[in-house]
């Protein structure tokens, strides 16, 4: 940086506006000389964390590293431009799952992950009873890995089969493309661990009917630009993981046209539309796969410290950072406290599940919860609350994006870039707004809430940054 | 003429704040048209009508920002003011109000920002301190670090960002900075004037800011750098950064840099630097061999013009003598006692001292033969400095809890072999609200802990303020007085004089 006009910054030719960080007789005395003061309610960071911050603050790379995490997730487009089989697109072959989350085995994983699992064997035909499914999935009979390690997202348990549809959008400033599946819905559904018949005649529809539907729509009058519908439904009252009334609307009206004039039978185009429209998370497979789009292409800066994954599988968090390379970093999931369906109870809930968090690793979701004040009626929390989360989470994050603006906080970009390093310092959490399955295998969503990752997640990342700071 | 059409995708904000945006960037001189629009169907046709041509594939969701100025300079002012407004939408009305407000800042580097500060103060315990030290630097402020326990190598590295940020780091260990009449840390109120002072020493700055003043002269400012900044290792660099600053400074005509003993070769380059610089610099050195900073600051004094006056002092002169210092009939031990707390005054009164008493022993010793440690007692001449990193872990600095140094003077007292006591009393800013008071009490409860013994102990102290100061330098040297210690502002004096006064021994 070139020295102008006045050194340091013209420290020397004005009166100073000081900040303070520590001792508060500092500040009284600026204070007494009319000086004026910000002071920070500094506290410690845990004794094991001490030397890696300051070693990770130390790191040259770090300050630019980060402002070009930020550059790139908020220069990223997602475009909506086919929708494929996960065979083709992933190469997924039979006998082959995706799921949520960082990697998990059959041990450690949780009801609502053995439950989708199973319903996708049922689903492939691998097996012919749930009994028999998860007699063969305990044994090793499959392979599973994490949506995340294929480039793809799965909202709640995420499990994703080869002959499941999945949305394709596309990010060519970077040259990325990620991948979602098809929404199937509230209640009893395979992505809260649902296994039911109704939950596998559904998929075989879907499958059938509403994917080769939705592909001619996009075929013919896409490609769609998912960024900017994320852009407005901001302004619309959603915030993207739990909200998504506005977005999925305005979704439908681009698929519309296409849907209509697609080469299928009145009644299934009908039945394509109604279902579409009857389901209010419709575009959360979209919104998540393009948060995705942009935290790709924030991965892998050498020197940054910028959360580009954040994910659950029920049993796990994990997170993953820009600099740290393809390491998961986990820890036990918390349990959403919220709002309940039905007769179900904070005992039914299971911990933490899905790849849905990506979009407050984005920028979005519970980061932009006070775009979206009407979400404290779903995941509980009051409207106060909704305003001060995304006021909050701008103390953890390396800046605001700049499609994604909240109108009431006067169209100031929603926070965006998790910083581990200001994670660690404040103590704060990301603020993660989610759905919350079933405990038992089979049962389905319970209810939504809010939550956050286990620190321990951030400590571990601050360690593993610290282990490769230049 | 010349005109751009630029093209962000993505980038949405609403028509009438766009519209806003458009007539403001209009205004700017030389520019011609300017429409900045979301590339909806019927703004294209706009934008065509006026003569611009609209990329293909422009969609609703995407800005258009189309200028027409009269040459490039024109055109360059209209951009930015096209950023500088559509920053404004983005920073909005900002508060919420009651629905929800937005928590305090956590982070100094947020604080920074949000106050738009240019300067921090940070005095978190010196393992943490690194890492605010940093966050402040990112975000473009200067900072004075008053924590200690920071390595060089920690050091040096907030120092290479803070160049390349163009701040200055003042510290580590930097209790003292004054910037544009504004004292942080321990500072004492001093009249504005010309002179700049670059402190690598932080009481001794404060020793040579009050001589100053006393002598009728103010300073420009005074920017710590911390201890270390003109040793090998740490180079000078922050020296060197505060010198240029000083430099462009138009209050600033002449810079003393005070500082223990420099590394030669760093001290070579400050001095070039300084002529390059076209910068008067007086160096203030304390060291074995050297001037004192009473004399260093006579000699910038006379150098510079100015009449060297009488330094302040009560009971000093033979004829002001107290009783004690009389030489009654009654016992005196011979060994000096200084029980101080500002580092740099303890060196200086062992270099004062030391030429005619020889070996001291302290727990800042550079002799390891000389090195008091565990209890810090020990026969003959001792030098103790409260304000040592090794007596402050995990405890306020003296000036601010003087609890551990008032506890020595009562044992001292009753120690047969204690001469004279020697003491400095630091006021100003950041200091204790009523230290005369304090150590007033506490003084003449020793000399009758002596008399009581049938021993005389001479009591003298370094009194460093001004009357400016908020405790008032005049009112405390007078309750130091009234409880029988000679005072001087001088600290060099001060040690002289209580040389003098030593006993035989026995």
């Amino acid at each position: 940086m070139s020295i102008d006009h006045e050194p340091l910054r013209g420290l020397l030719g004005r009166d100073p506006v000081v900040a303070t960080s520590g001792v508060a007789l500092f500040a009284d005395e600026l204070r007494a000389q009319a000086v004026p003061v910000s002071e920070v309610a500094w506290k410690p960071v845990g004794e094991h964390s001490r030397e890696a911050l300051a070693t990770v603050m130390a790191d040259q790379r770090r300050v630019a590293a980060n402002a070009e995490a930020l550059a790139r997730m908020t220069a990223a487009e997602a475009m909506l431009v086919d929708v494929v089989l996960a065979r083709d697109a992933l190469g997924l072959e039979r006998g082959t799952f995706l799921h949520a989350g960082p990697p998990i085995t059959w041990e450690r994983a949780s009801g609502p992950l053995r439950g989708a699992l199973i319903g996708a064997v049922l689903f492939e035909g691998l097996a012919q009873t749930p009994e028999e499914a998860e007699a063969q999935l305990a044994a090793g009979a499959f392979e599973w890995e994490p949506c995340h390690h294929r480039d793809a997202v799965g909202p709640m348990a995420g499990v994703v089969s080869p002959s499941m549809w999945m949305y394709e959008l596309r990010d060519e400033v970077h040259g990325n493309t990620s991948w979602c599946s098809l929404n199937e819905g509230l209640g009893k559904v395979l992505r809260y661990g649902a296994y039911g018949q109704e939950v596998i005649d559904r998929l075989h529809w879907m499958t059938d009917v509403l994917g080769p539907l939705l592909q001619q729509s996009v075929r013919a009058t896409g490609p769609f630009d998912i960024r900017a519908i994320l852009a407005q439904m901001l302004q619309m009252g959603d915030e993207g993981h739990n909200r998504n009334r506005a977005g999925s609307l305005m979704l439908l009206r681009e698929l519309l046209p296409g849907l209509i004039t697609a080469d299928g039978s009145s009644s299934d185009i009908a039945e394509a539309v109604r279902f579409s429209g009857a389901n209010e998370h419709f575009f959360l497979n979209l919104g998540m796969p393009a948060c995705k789009l942009a935290t790709m292409a924030a991965h892998g800066i050498p020197g940054c410290s910028v959360v580009t994954t954040m994910a659950r599988n029920g049993t796990d968090f994990g997170i993953r950072v820009s600099g740290t390379g393809e390491e998961w970093f986990t820890g036990p999931a918390n349990t959403p406290e919220g709002l309940f369906l039905g007769d179900y109870g904070p005992e039914d809930a299971n911990p933490d599940i899905g790849d849905s968090a990506i979009t407050e690793t984005g920028g979005i979701g519970g980061f932009a919860m006070a775009a979206a004040p009407a979400i404290v009626k779903f995941v509980g929390g009051d409207v106060p609350f909704a305003l001060t989360a995304t006021q909050t989470m701008y103390e953890i994050t390396e800046g605001e994006h700049t499609a994604y603006q909240v109108p009431i906080l006067g169209f100031r970009g929603t926070p965006t870039g998790i910083d581990v390093t200001k994670v660690v310092r404040t103590g704060v959490l990301p603020q993660i707004n989610t759905g919350m399955a079933g405990r038992v295998a089979g049962t389905g969503q319970v209810g939504a809430g809010l939550v956050t990752p286990p620190m321990e997640c951030f400590t571990a990342a601050l360690d593993a940054l610290a282990q490769h700071a230049g | 003429m010349t005109e751009t059409v630029d093209l962000r995708r993505g980038a949405y904000h609403d028509s009438v704040s766009l519209m806003q945006v458009s007539r403001a960037v209009a205004r700017t001189p030389g520019v011609d048209a300017a429409q900045v629009a979301m590339a909806t169907e019927l703004n294209v046709e706009v934008l065509t009508g006026m003569g611009f041509t609209v990329p293909e594939g422009a969609g609703p969701n995407d800005l258009v920002i189309a200028l027409r100025a009269t040459d490039d300079a024109a055109l360059a002012a209209g951009l930015a003011a096209v950023e500088a407004a559509l920053a404004d939408l983005r920073r909005g009305s900002a508060s919420a109000g009651e629905l929800g407000s937005a928590p305090d800042p956590l982070t100094l580097g947020a604080a920074v920002r949000r106050a738009g500060a240019g300067l921090v103060v940070v005095s978190v315990p010196g393992s943490h301190a690194v890492t605010e030290a940093f966050d402040a630097i990112d975000a473009c402020a200067s900072v004075m670090l008053f924590s200690d326990n920071v390595s060089v190598a920690d050091e040096i590295a907030l120092k290479d960002a803070a160049a390349a940020a163009d701040v200055l780091v003042m510290g580590p260990d930097c209790g003292t900075a004054v910037v544009n009449g504004v004292a942080l840390g321990f500072a004492n109120v001093v009249r504005r004037g010309s002179v700049g002072i670059v402190a690598a020493s932080g009481t001794g700055a404060q020793q040579v800011m009050c001589l100053l003043d006393a002598a009728g002269v103010g300073i420009s400012h005074c920017l710590g750098v911390g201890g270390r900044d003109l040793k090998h290792e740490v180079g000078g660099r922050s020296t060197r950064q505060a010198l240029r600053a000083l430099a462009a400074d138009p209050a600033t005509e002449s810079v003393i840099v005070v500082s223990k003993p420099p590394d030669d070769g760093v001290l070579a380059e400050i001095e070039a630097l300084g002529s390059d610089l076209g910068l008067r610099v007086h160096f203030a050195i304390l060291g074995e061999g050297r001037p004192d900073l009473t004399s260093s600051t006579e000699q910038f004094l006379r150098s510079t013009g100015h009449p060297v006056p009488t330094w302040p002092a009560e009971g000093a002169a033979p004829d002001l003598g107290t009783a004690a210092e009389q030489g009654s009939a009654r016992d005196r031990g011979a060994a000096l006692r200084g029980l101080y707390c500002g580092g740099t005054l303890a060196d200086e009164a062992m270099i004062v001292a030391g030429s005619s008493l020889g070996a001291i022993r302290s727990n800042i010793a550079h002799d390891e033969d000389l090195l008091l440690s565990g209890d810090l007692r020990a026969p003959g001449h001792l030098v103790i400095d409260f304000g040592d990193d090794g007596l402050t872990r995990g405890r306020a600095h003296p000036m601010i809890d003087p609890t551990l140094r008032m506890e020595r003077i009562a044992l001292e007292a009753a120690d047969a072999s204690c001469g004279v006591l020697l003491l400095d009393l630091v006021l100003g800013h950041g200091a204790h609200p009523d230290p005369a008071g304090e150590l007033a009490a506490a003084i003449r409860a020793a000399r009758s802990t002596a008399a009581d013994a049938g021993r005389d102990l001479p009591v003298v102290v370094a009194l460093v303020g001004t009357d400016a100061d908020p405790q008032g330098r005049a009112d405390a040297q007078r309750l130091l007085a009234e409880a029988g210690a000679s005072v001087f502002l001088s600290n060099a004096a001060a040690t002289a004089h209580a040389v003098s006064l030593l006993g035989s021994p026995a």
